[in-house]
């Protein structure tokens, strides 16, 4: 059977992570699953873990008055889901909703951020890679905005 | 006639035909029109004279003269192996795009080509080979796929990667599902825009490299789309190791005469339609990151 910290030391996103790393990050994980349809969770809830999608995909919406919810992008196995609580107000920005059944190691947010303050060298490794997360989402944004496939464009 | 003389009639009639003036157009008429999405159609022409249609290579263009309207640039999105026919997927953006949507089966186009260099798909050879498309550039590359899958001992996998704006836009579905079905072969589409109801990938086509599985030192890699799109393709494939002169792509310029006389679709020291349309990002990369050209 696969332990967690084998399952952390494989994933894409804690590649090359020395295992003195994933043994601390072992600390702050768990399994979690969730059935297709439910919510991960909202916009405006207390954003306290991050996710490595495992199997299943995950949409990220919007909600606005009066319009059916926007889907902004969906995410699925092996990338990475949530940022916000690495930063306050440790507030979801989105809701994350379950597409189909979902497998995930949850980290928890707080126990992680403590290990950060207490280990600079681990907290500058995680922050390296959610800032490369940060920069795919930020261009595919972009991307998405301009709206290339517009006639006219 | 005896069934040997009807046989050879026959194959002289499937013969390609040989057009002396590039200038000059060919009658074809309208054997069907598909209608693919709201403003997206696919005709099938057949020459008028009964003569084998016009062979061509994947990736290369005709010009179609919609008489008394106007002459447009389509790049060919048949298959190469149907020799009785040429098929043009075209979106009506304008006066002659819908002037060439509105025909009826039986009246007649003309077409000159077919032009340019096409696709290396030879060059694939022993290779996995990634389609990557944006909207209606699926269109250019639906023959390499028709290739590849029927030579299909001579390739490694094929990845077809496909961006459409929204589900609605979403071009050849059937086939897509059908290509899915075909070993060695992942198909993943992606919409920049998904409803609710809309179960598949959302996010720009880039973002369908992750799921992606080729092998970056034996692949490469055409791509087709606005030129954004490419932009954002090629530096994607280069990160993940893809060498430039493996990754090539389908430009657009404003294309007239086709065959390199008249200049409007000079673009940097190449003329799109003779030199290209498909041009490796090697050649192109200088070109794409200048500003306005």
């Amino acid at each position: 059977m696969e332990t967690l910290e084998h399952i952390i030391a494989e994933h894409p996103f804690f590649a090359g992570l020395e295992s003195y790393y994933t043994n601390l990050l072992t600390g702050c994980a768990s399994n979690v699953r969730f059935e297709a349809g439910s919510y991960i969770f909202k916009e405006g809830g207390e954003a306290n873990e991050f996710y490595l999608i495992r199997a299943g995909k995950v949409a990220l919406e919007i909600f606005a008055p009066q319009r059916k919810p926007v889907m902004l992008a969906t995410l699925g196995e092996g990338e990475i889901l949530g940022w916000s609580w690495l930063l306050p107000p440790y507030q979801w920005r989105f809701h994350a909703h379950a597409i189909d059944t979902v497998r995930a190691i949850a980290l928890d947010g707080k126990c992680l951020r403590t290990k950060c303050e207490d280990n600079h060298d681990l907290g500058y490794e995680i922050l390296k890679r959610f800032a490369s997360i940060m920069e795919q989402r930020l261009e595919s944004t972009i991307f998405q905005l301009v709206d290339v496939y517009a006639v006219g464009k | 006639m005896t069934t040997a003389v009807a046989a050879k009639t026959k194959l002289k009639r499937m013969e390609p035909r040989m057009t002396t003036d590039p200038m000059l157009p060919e009658p074809y008429r309208v054997r069907q029109v598909v209608k693919e999405t709201a403003d997206t159609f696919t005709l099938t022409l057949e020459p008028s004279s009964g003569a084998g249609a016009s062979r061509f290579r994947p990736g290369q263009f005709s010009m179609l003269w919609v008489f008394g309207v106007g002459e447009l640039p389509i790049s060919i999105s048949g298959d190469p192996a149907e020799s009785d026919r040429l098929v043009y997927t075209v979106r009506s953006v304008g006066q002659a795009t819908e002037a060439l949507v509105s025909r009826e089966v039986s009246e007649e186009v003309g077409v000159r080509g077919p032009f340019g260099t096409g696709w290396p798909v030879e060059k694939a050879e022993g290779c996995d080979v990634l389609v990557i498309a944006g909207g209606i550039g699926l269109a250019p590359l639906r023959p390499v796929i028709y290739e590849v899958l029927r030579n299909r001992e001579k390739y490694g996998r094929l990845v077809i990667l496909y961006g459409a704006r929204s589900p609605r836009d979403v071009l050849y579905r059937k086939e897509l599902t059908a290509w899915a079905r075909q070993r060695d072969t992942q198909v993943l589409t992606t919409v920049d825009y998904g409803g609710i109801s809309w179960r598949g990938h959302v996010g720009v086509v880039t973002t369908l490299f992750k799921q992606a599985r080729f092998q970056t030192a034996r692949s490469l890699a055409y791509a087709c789309g606005p030129e954004i799109m490419m932009r954002f393709v090629a530096r994607d494939l280069e990160t993940r190791g893809l060498a430039r002169e493996n990754i090539y792509l389908s430009m657009e310029r404003n294309m007239k005469c086709a065959v390199g006389f008249c200049g409007h679709c000079q673009y940097g020291p190449h003329f799109i339609c003779k030199d290209g349309p498909i041009f490796s990002y090697d050649q192109m990369r200088p070109l794409l990151e200048k500003y306005e050209l």
